[in-house]
């Protein structure tokens, strides 16, 4: 063999070994797969249209550009971010310092609450759908779910199913679904039927697939989030088929005394919204706190453990399940009579997995976590439309939140905002000691 | 009535199906067999080794429909197309999304969550880039054999799976048994850290076992593609059934997901035999739930290479 | 410190507290238990000793619930003497019923403090449910602050309370058998299996485990059931032994008997030949191996 030949081949074996130039291509071709995400569509008649536009472009050296100044960035950190973090300058280290302690908390979520009372009141109508539509109700469904994916460690892919099961059900009471109600009861009286129908079908389908392991529960509850849809879309008679449910009445509250109609206005649906939404964090946190938390927890770490411990895991697990169907089956119900039409291709898979992006990208098991991912990722495309040089279309974000998911459990798999446990468990499972989650099934024996 | 009518037909349809199923089923078998881990993204593997023969195809004779002697070398391209397309995506699935993890010891909740984030990766962006409407392939052969058994005419697209799918079901067997890299798949399964200590590189094998899954994934899409078309949404029904049909088999048993497969294609052909076949996905699915409530060990029994 | 109801701390008399017959449990071919029967008197320090792969682990899997035999029966005489039987029963419902072990490889909750993994053991047996922890019931809270008290004690108990907010992951090797031990007491059990306690500690370790084993025992009235492979803590223990091998009951008697029993010392040693002499195991009067 010739000696450049084998020169070569020397110096491509180091190059693969060296840390560096891994990164360095790592980056690059990161940014060139951004350069294409954000380049323009193809379509059936051109379908290489997107890679040559996007790549074979004089925009594609920008995204290069930014790849190599990427590297050469995390490089630099590595070096002396070390350095820099030990100066300990106590600017920097203020809010690890401060958090912990209760009384700081508080003061912060007082003030969230007070910007969350008073800002829609300084937006126009525009801004206020938003905020019940796209972030309000994602909040609270990133809420709901993160009791079933962070609290107990059960990977629910179908979460949305719940919220159907409550709009549907808020659709039959109010007597806008081709079957009739025994009574036809206002919306705002709906809400208890809502989440109770939303709570039992979390029972009845948890009951037989919660025993399984975590990697067949996700498939499970995945296919069971399909199916919802071909349910609604087939039973015509029931469900109004694929033109869906329209005139769901709005909700109402007649009593002595008061006196309250919803109307299209979304200012009060924010507000209804927000008094669960607060409702729901308290009662999540306390749960947390509780012993039916430190279950969850034990249950996540170590089942077989657990349930020689006394815990019936079955049984929490259920709970769990039943509880984040019956925050969805909540959403579902305020959704469907405000917008007051419903259709199968409402309730997508898609959105399931959005809503479990929200959970696990903001930070499993914390709450403040999953506020603040709802909120961030429910900006984050309308931020991607406003910008032209995105090219974005509506059905793209999911190319970014499939990215978003692998990157997060690559780099930060405890999330934006861990909750301090899981950040443990996952420290720990890195050292072998654990599972951080409810993957190990009771099928497997005791070593 | 309707049932004696169709049955045959839908029952040698179900196998062609069945055959088609196995295929996918064996990419998650084998991947599960070496990392414990359902591949959830191998949906997109099978599409884009659909669209991959598909562009090959169609570079090669566009729409026109070849006779003869031709038909039968453009169905091994485009198979072959497949292939290379489902191994090259599996591979990168490899490094990239589990790879990392693998290093830092991930839970396996972060490599399901990685998996999931990948598939929606992939398939949205293919929706992107191919757009959102299907490719069809141009009839690569006769619709009829003219062949009849049992008074069904037997359509020319159940013989061409059929046989593509057992020459390859045959080589994968083969090489499971006895080549070195299937010797290192089968430590790898039964005991990744005594293999490594005998000298097996858990990477390489790893990487491989993928690219195995990838080839037969892709051709699958490709075959599957001969008859409906290629579209970047392609994936996800027939994956998912094919993982039904992995876990009914007994999931890491290779002749299980081989097995699986044959069983789920008629199964779910003959739950549907007189009724709409809307309702296809359904019973499927529901095949799914109860092996996996009933006997989640599978027919074959899994193999997950532990020791019982 | 609370002593655990009906059970008298020094009596040990033909009051059975486990009754098991017949036991038999397979998998695929390998037999693990043939034909295992054993009583076990309330308050009386049993032990069960015999090679590796004996059985012993699969004997406590079974008498927990985790493994289902394919015959024989457990009957289990916890509250008040009334009789049960675990075979065929959950886990769970099997510790409620009072028997709670450790595992042979402390599975501890890495992720908890000390503190935290007792408690959990301690509110098994409260009746909060999720309504009452998310609006903290009066009745909650009542339980939470007992709760909190019982962990304590139990923590003191082993000797654990300084380091009742270490991570559980972060204890050094002898502290998390015994924070094992104090989880499993926790539950309440009339019955403790406990596996291998002892296994990789150093003498001193070992020589605190026995003393607390028998504070088990006398201070809190629990029925201990020993698997441990340490010959000097099993017979400074053990009121009596049984040997399994091959999954068989081999000998029962108290220590002195087995010791000289020429089927345990065949199952240990091997068999004799023509001019080998028996040795008997005699125990370490110093207490270390």
């Amino acid at each position: 063999m010739s000696a450049v030949a084998s020169t070569t081949l020397t110096l491509f074996r180091s190059a693969k070994q060296s840390a560096h130039v891994r990164r360095g291509v790592a980056c690059i071709l990161g940014l060139l797969v951004l350069a294409v995400m954000t380049g323009p569509s193809g379509s059936n008649t051109a379908p290489v249209a997107g890679f040559t536009g996007s790549l074979f472009h004089s925009r594609v050296f920008i995204f290069l550009g930014i790849g190599v100044g990427l590297w050469a960035l995390i490089t630099v950190w590595n070096l002396w971010g070390e350095a820099i973090r030990r100066t300990n300058d106590s600017l920097l280290t203020l809010p690890r310092r401060l958090l912990p302690d209760r009384r700081v908390r508080l003061v912060i979520y007082a003030a969230l609450l007070a910007v969350a009372i008073i800002l829609p009141l300084h937006v126009n109508a525009f801004w206020q759908d938003v905020l019940v539509d796209q972030i309000g109700i994602y909040v609270l469904l990133a809420i709901g779910l993160n009791v079933v994916v962070g609290y107990a460690g059960l990977l629910d892919l179908g979460y949305i199913a719940f919220y159907a099961i409550g709009a549907y059900s808020t659709a039959f009471w109010t007597g806008a679904l081709p079957v009739h109600p025994p009574m036809v009861l206002n919306a705002f009286w709906a809400i208890p039927f809502a989440i109770g129908t939303a709570m039992l079908s979390g029972v009845l389908i948890g009951a037989p697939t919660l025993r399984l392991r975590g990697d067949y529960l996700a498939i499970v509850t995945l296919g069971f989030g399909e199916i919802i849809q071909i349910v609604a879309t087939n039973l015509q008679g029931v469900t109004g088929g694929s033109q869906g449910v329209s005139a769901i009445p709005h909700p109402d509250v007649n009593l002595p005394g008061i006196h309250y109609s919803w109307l299209i206005d979304p200012l009060p649906y924010y507000y209804l919204l927000l008094v669960f939404v607060v409702a729901a964090l308290i009662a999540y946190s306390f749960l947390e706190h509780s012993r039916v938390g430190r279950a969850w927890t034990a249950i996540r770490e170590d089942e077989v453990a657990a349930q020689s411990s006394g815990i019936n895991v079955l049984k929490y697990k259920i709970m769990a399940f039943a509880i984040g169907a019956s925050t969805s089956g909540f959403a579902g119900m305020l959704e469907a009579s405000k917008i007051s039409f419903i259709e199968p291709g409402d309730f997508t898979v898609q959105l399931s997995i959005l809503i479990l992006v929200l959970v696990i990208f903001g930070g499993m098991g914390s709450l403040l976590g999953a506020v603040v991912g709802a909120a961030f990722l429910q900006w984050f495309p309308w931020y991607l439309k406003e910008h032209p040089m995105f090219g974005f279309q509506d059905q793209d974000l999911y190319i970014y939140l499939g990215a978003i998911l692998v990157l997060t459990m690559i780099f930060r798999p405890e999330g934006l905002i861990p909750s301090r446990r899981r950040k443990r468990e996952f420290g720990l499972a890195e050292h072998g000691l654990g599972t951080a989650d409810a993957m190990s099934g009771t099928t497997d024996p005791v070593p | 009535m309707c049932f004696t009518q169709n049955f045959w037909s839908f029952f040698i349809g179900g196998i062609a199906n069945g055959f088609l199923y196995a295929l996918i089923a064996l990419g998650y078998t084998l991947v599960y067999g070496v990392l414990q881990l359902i591949n959830f993204a191998h949906s997109e593997v099978f599409m884009s080794g659909g669209f991959a023969g598909y562009f090959v195809i169609n570079a090669v004779i566009g729409q026109s429909s070849p006779h003869g002697l031709a038909s039968v070398g453009l169905i091994v391209l485009g198979t072959a197309a497949g292939a290379v397309g489902g191994a090259v995506v599996a591979y990168l699935l490899e490094r990239v999304a589990y790879r990392p993890l693998r290093r830092r010891k991930a839970p396996r909740l972060a490599f399901l969550i990685s998996a999931i984030g990948a598939s929606y990766f992939l398939y949205n962006l293919a929706g992107k880039e191919f757009g959102r409407n299907g490719y069809s392939l141009p009839f690569l052969f006769p619709f009829q054999t003219g062949i009849t058994v049992f008074g069904t005419a037997i359509q020319t697209y159940w013989v061409v799976i059929a046989i593509a799918a057992m020459i390859m079901l045959l080589l994968l067997d083969r090489i499971v048994a006895a080549t070195r890299l299937g010797r290192g798949i089968r430590a790898v399964a039964q005991d990744a850290e005594t293999a490594s200590l005998m000298g097996v590189n858990i990477d390489r094998v790893i990487a491989q076992t993928f690219i195995l899954g990838g080839i037969l994934g892709g051709a699958a899409g490709f075959l599957f593609g001969i008859s409906s078309g290629v579209v970047y949404s392609m994936g996800f029904t027939p994956a998912l059934k094919a993982f039904t049909a992995a876990v009914l088999g007994g999931i890491g048993n290779i002749r299980g997901a081989m097995l699986g497969g044959l069983v789920l294609g008629v199964a779910e052909n003959m739950g549907v035999i007189c009724a709409p076949t809307e309702w296809r996905d359904v019973v499927a699915f529901g095949i799914l739930v109860a092996v996996l409530i009933i006997r989640p060990t599978g027919i074959l029994g899994e193999r997950l290479g532990r020791s019982a | 410190m609370t002593t655990v109801p009906d059970a008298a701390p020094t009596t040990v008399a033909n009051d059975v507290i486990v009754a098991i017959k017949d036991l038999s449990l397979s998998f695929g071919g390998v037999r693990a238990l043939v034909d295992v029967t054993l009583n076990q008197a309330r308050g009386e320090l049993l032990s069960v000793i015999g090679p590796n792969g004996a059985g012993k682990t699969c004997l406590f899997n079974c008498l927990t619930g985790v493994y289902h035999p394919q015959q024989g029966s457990i009957t289990f005489y916890g509250q008040h003497g009334k009789a049960t039987e675990i075979v065929g029963r959950k886990p769970h419902l099997v510790n409620r019923l009072g028997i709670a072990r450790t595992f042979q490889t402390s599975r501890l909750f890495n992720g908890l403090t000390a503190f935290e993994n007792v408690k959990i053991g301690v509110e098994s047996r409260q009746h909060t449910g999720p309504v009452g922890a998310m609006l903290k019931l009066p009745r909650t809270r009542r339980e939470e602050r007992e709760g909190d008290a019982r962990s304590e004690e139990l923590l003191e108990f082993v000797g654990l309370r300084a380091r009742g907010n270490e991570l559980a992951s972060a204890l050094p090797y002898g502290d998390r058998r015994r924070l094992e031990i104090a989880r499993a007491l926790g539950t309440n059990p009339h019955l403790l299996l406990l596996d291998e306690p002892a296994a990789g500690t150093n003498p001193a370790e070992k020589s605190e485990l026995g003393t607390l084993i028998r504070r088990v025992k006398n201070e809190l009235g629990v029925t201990v059931l020993l698997i441990e492979h340490d010959m000097g803590l099993v017979m400074s223990l053990a009121e009596r032994i049984i040997v399994l091998n091959f999954g068989r009951v081999i000998a029962t008697g108290t220590p002195a008997e087995v010791q000289h029993d020429p089927a345990v010392i065949e199952a240990y040693l091997g068999a004799p030949t023509d001019d080998d002499s028996y040795v008997p195991i005699e125990p370490d009067p110093d207490g270390g191996d």
